[in-house]
């Protein structure tokens, strides 16, 4: 039987501001176990908490990037259960009213835009951390981390694979750090992604019960929990048993999905206005104090490269794909190199090289600088492009080297004076009279041939259309 | 010292008669002697105390004290303050030393003011005649076997058994106006949001508002000086200008008029009281007032939303006890949710619990909108009743509390029984309103109070009218036998 | 609407509070009281009435995004009921 797979996420985005949510506490990543964690973050009797501004801005700034609906009141409700790194005892989050309504991200799968429609956005508080086992059979908890910033992005189950899922989550990591609002570290998960998945019947209206796996933490994890789960959930309902709405942790080390412990109390965290928070209101004017502040966003930037610098479509989709690509372009370009040509070469051979080795463009071993000296010199006709294939791969290996220095070395400098193009030519004709015969009787490849010989006599250094201009006037004598 | 007022004292430390170490062993002393039988404060550190007061005697000496510096003050043990136990009233919290002060501490600290000690209290600040204190009832000065009110019993007693010169309490439903109704002395519960929460431990937090006991208005205005003010440490504080409370409080009140709900005097006042709420009503007549009937349709539904917004704030304004990071922890469990279990059975008493029960319940799945967002409705209606009132009247008049001090034991069993205490009372917090209580006459030799009640940030007015009614009559300076 | 002992272990459970076998009866008796008491709202009409969640109508503050906490640890620390190595130790967290 043929299934469709439905996939929607909700994404936890710490904010990169200085302080916490509702206290003045550091988030600092790494520091002593609960030297961040102040009066608030312990939840003493009687203190209380105040919103942190930055964290609203950037929230707006999000509803402004997906051209969201950004709540003119929204409010803060406590999600109340028991767990140790949990202090208050329960989670100021967002419930009814978020401060981020509906809103879009457009993807790109197989060179085709689809929008993925984002439900809402919220502002919330994280949890401290439990490690376990540091004494026998105990728990410590370190709460540096409780009262840490996060928006949670929360799409419509718009995906229908492992991949989509993937360039989803990597479109919105790249996104959130592009407007700034986010470090996008995700080792230190800075950005956590719970992934909804279900499977349906080819062509159903009827969804299936979903599972949720939760924080996944790399774009590999959600490719490989979201392809073991879906197979899973086939191989359950195609041996004719049920799927459980669950909640599931994934499990690097095996590839596999697995239930959590079902949670007791079934999810009735009795979610009510927080009564030490007042309704959050947002102006137009604030938000357009904010709309001033904001980057170019990559479509904006796209038709931008179309119209001004010549881009195809393509192209200018590429390299706004990611904001490290976009910025390494734009360096290309501030170093003088040719637009269309920094486009090829970064689309073209970068990124099969970094491809090849699973690196991001910020670890790439060819700078910007060498890459744009590279193109500059392809430009201004000091090599051939088959030259530039020999350098770049040169520079890929050696990638302190300058670049002048790497055709220096190789000899790869063209010959662009015509004189000397001229003694050579004359020398190849002279021993290549046969070929000059049957040329002018009408064979056109006895031409190719002639502007091969000529390249071998230079060593492939002369410029090819000089080489077959000089040849044809001569021989035309 | 016994029964001057907080500017006599001032005037008096200001003229070297006595030094604020004198002062305040007086009260100490007093204390020593009374509090055995009262049981009016949780913790004295007479150690902390005397210190604050020399402190104080340098300011005095350096001639830049200011009205309240050197004065002992009794604070509600409801209210964090550094280095000094904070239980509020319960076991879990018996042995938490507060690593800070709350804002409205710090504001008394910063004027140089002592802190006498922390005064006994309902539990959480949960009940209305101070036993459920994990730390043992109050006693009501004026007649041993009866409650002192609650849950600022403690500093109820205080005032009126002259233990200190004022206190600090906090009212939720009534917990300052419904003591010093019982214990006959000057109460206030300001607008909600004029005095900082910030480190005042939360019962409902929509409605907690702290305020002054004292003897008189006059020393009440003096204390609200210091305790108000906007505290950016408290998102639901205020930001408005400081307003002094003493300078208009000697105004004539020709023509004030007197709002009176005819809901306040059916069902539920005792006969008693109400003669004397009228007589004091009628010599308000006298002193130039006018009285003007006005209905407040909705009081009745005011103890079914406060049951349901109160508890249900608190159930999760009480999950911090947890026993993981400060305060009680059982000392034996199988396994973590067995350590929650057990260290709030422990932890908490009996009134608490039913409250965080019925908290939970109406916020649970499928009661939510029946109870809580019907409750948050109805808080609309009594807010609103208050609205339309306000348009015939400038203040409002009636009695505090339904009844005089009744006996200990008496209402323990049944907290329906114990929740009618504050039928007058809680309708004022639920709209956020400012509200007071005097001493206004006796039944059976057991004060009656009278309570006034603004409109939002009419403290001023409702002070001036205290004041000149204070100034005609002496309700408020008898005081209890068998305490001098 | 009222509540009975399995409603009450439910909301017991969710809030951490133990009622034993031998008081489920005592409590079920208060709570009963006082849910009848709060019943009295449920005859009001409220339809197009706005809930009302602060005594005034005003909005967040908002706080600058500056670091102004103390390191409080070693004061925190001290007033848990057990603490190691920096941290709070509690019974087994099983996820």
């Amino acid at each position: 039987m043929d299934w469709d797979i439905v996939i929607g996420i909700e994404t936890h985005v710490q904010l990169r501001t200085k302080s916490k949510q509702f206290s003045g506490a550091s988030i600092k990543y790494g520091s002593e176990p609960n030297s961040q964690a102040c009066l608030i973050s312990l939840a003493y009797p009687g203190v209380l908490p105040v919103l942190n501004k930055e964290s609203v801005n950037s929230a707006i700034r999000f509803g402004l990037a997906i051209d969201a609906d950004i709540a003119s009141k929204s409010i803060f409700a406590r999600k109340n259960y028991f767990y140790p790194d949990l202090p208050k005892g329960y989670q100021i989050s967002q419930f009814e009213l978020p401060i981020v309504g509906k809103g879009k991200l457009s993807i790109d799968i197989n060179g085709n835009s689809k929008d993925i429609r984002i439900l809402r956005a919220h502002l919330e508080e994280d949890a401290g951390k439990s490690t376990h086992g540091v004494i026998d059979g105990k728990s410590g908890i370190d709460l540096n981390r409780a009262g840490t910033p996060l928006l949670e992005i929360v799409t419509e189950p718009d995906m229908s694979s492992a991949e989509e899922a993937v360039t989803y989550a990597k479109k919105l990591h790249d996104l959130v750090q592009w407007i700034g609002i986010c470090d996008g570290n995700m080792q230190e998960g800075s950005f956590r992604c719970d992934v909804n998945v279900s499977v349906k019947k080819k062509g159903s209206d009827i969804l299936g019960t979903r599972r949720e796996i939760k924080n996944l933490n790399s774009f590999r994890f959600i490719k490989q929990a979201v392809d073991y789960e879906v197979n899973w959930q086939i191989d359950r309902l195609e041996d004719g048993k049920k799927i459980e709405q669950a909640t599931i942790l994934f499990n690097p080390e095996s590839g596999e999905t697995k239930s959590m412990r079902s949670k007791e109390e079934a999810n009735d965290y009795r979610y009510f206005p927080d009564p030490d928070l007042l309704p959050l209101v947002i102006s137009d004017e604030d938000i357009s104090e904010i709309k001033k502040l904001m980057p170019e966003l990559p479509g904006e930037m796209k038709l931008r490269f179309e119209k001004d610098l010549g881009l195809s479509t393509y192209d200018a989709e590429g390299i706004t794909s990611s904001r490290d690509v976009t910025q390494y372009f734009l360096k290309l370009i501030d170093l003088g190199a040719n637009a269309k040509l920094s486009a090829n070469w970064i689309l073209g051979n970068l990124f099969s090289k970094l491809k090849d080795k699973d690196l991001n463009i910020l670890n790439s071993p060819i700078l910007p600088k060498q890459l744009s000296t590279l193109i500059n010199r392809i430009d201004d006709n000091t090599i051939s492009n088959n030259a530039a294939k020999r350098v770049f791969e040169n520079l890929w290996n050696n990638s302190k080297k300058e670049v002048d220095l790497i055709i220096d070395e190789l000899g790869l400098k063209q010959i662009s004076d015509s004189n000397e193009i001229d003694v050579i030519v004359d020398e190849v004709l002279k021993n290549n009279l046969a070929m000059i015969e049957e040329f002018k009787s009408g064979k056109d490849k006895a031409f190719n041939a002639l502007v091969g010989q000529v390249m071998k006599a230079s060593k492939g250094k002369a410029n090819p259309a000089q080489v077959s201009s000089i040849l044809k006037e001569k021989i035309s004598k | 010292m016994l029964n001057l007022s907080l500017k006599e004292l001032s005037q008096a430390l200001e003229k070297k008669e006595f030094t604020s170490v004198e002062l305040t062993q007086f009260f100490l002393n007093r204390i020593k002697k009374l509090n055995p039988s009262l049981n009016a404060f949780i913790t004295v550190d007479e150690a902390r105390s005397l210190a604050m007061a020399e402190k104080s005697d340098q300011i005095i000496q350096a001639g830049k004290k200011s009205i309240l510096t050197g004065i002992p003050i009794a604070q509600k043990d409801i209210f964090c303050s550094e280095g000094w136990r904070t239980t509020c009233g319960s076991k879990m919290l018996e042995n938490f030393i507060s690593p800070y002060d709350s804002t409205v501490i710090h504001k008394f600290n910063d004027v140089g003011a002592v802190n006498i000690g922390k005064t006994n209290m309902d539990e959480f600040a949960m009940g209305s005649s101070n036993e459920t204190s994990y730390f043992g009832p109050v006693k009501n000065p004026w007649a041993l076997d009866c409650v002192p009110g609650g849950s600022s019993g403690g500093s109820a007693v205080a005032v009126a058994a002259r233990l200190a010169p004022a206190a600090t309490g906090t009212d939720t439903g009534g917990s300052i106006r419904q003591p010093a109704s019982l214990c006959g002395f000057t109460g206030l519960k300001p607008t909600y949001g004029l005095v900082s929460r910030y480190g005042m431990i939360a019962f409902a937090s929509s409605l907690d508002q702290a305020g002054p006991m004292a003897i008189s208005a006059e020393d009440c205005a003096l204390m609200l000086n210091v305790m108000t003010g906007h505290d950016e440490q408290d998102s639901t504080s205020l930001n408005r200008k400081k307003e002094n409370y003493s300078n208009s409080i000697d105004k004539k009140i020709d023509g004030l008029k007197i709002g009176i709900p005819k809901e306040f005097f059916e069902e539920g006042l005792s006969s008693d009281v109400e003669k004397v709420i009228e007589e004091a009503l009628k010599y308000y007549e006298k002193l130039g007032a006018k009285i003007v009937n006005i209905s407040l349709p909705n009081n009745y539904l005011s103890i079914p939303a406060y049951y349901v917004i109160a508890p249900a704030e608190a159930s999760s304004n009480l999950s911090r006890y947890d026993g993981v990071r400060y305060g009680h922890r059982a000392k034996e469990y199988d396994d973590l949710i067995d350590m929650y279990f057990k260290t709030r059975q422990e932890g908490f008493g009996d009134e608490v619990k039913r409250r965080i029960l019925i908290g939970t319940y109406v916020l649970s799945a499928g009661y939510f909108d029946a109870y809580y967002l019907k409750a948050q409705k109805i808080r609309r209606l009594i807010s609103n009743d208050f609205k339309s009132a306000y348009e015939k009247c400038d203040l409002i008049m009636g009695p505090s509390a339904p009844s005089v001090a009744f006996k200990s034991g008496e209402k323990q069993e049944d907290p329906l029984a114990m929740y009618m205490q504050d039928v007058f009372t809680i309708s004022t917090n639920l709209a956020g309103l400012p509200a007071m209580s005097i001493p206004a006459g006796f039944v059976n030799e057991l004060p009656v109070g009278l309570q006034l009640i603004g409109n939002h940030f009419e403290e001023a007015k409702i002070l001036n009218a205290a004041h000149i009614y204070q100034k005609n009559t002496d309700w408020h300076l008898q005081h209890p036998k068998g305490i001098d | 609407m009222s509540i009975n002992k399995e409603e009450i272990k439910k909301i017991a459970h969710l809030a951490r509070i133990n009622v034993s076998q031998t008081e489920v009866d005592q409590v079920e008796k208060k709570l009963v009281g006082i849910l009848a008491l709060i019943e009295k709202m449920q005859k009001v009409n409220t339809n197009s009435i706005e809930p009302m969640s602060h005594a005034l109508d005003i909005n967040q503050p908002l706080r600058e995004d500056k670091v102004t906490a103390k390191d409080i640890r070693d004061k925190s620390l001290d007033l848990a009921p057990h603490s190691e190595q920096s941290l709070f130790i509690v019974p087994q967290v099983i996820e």
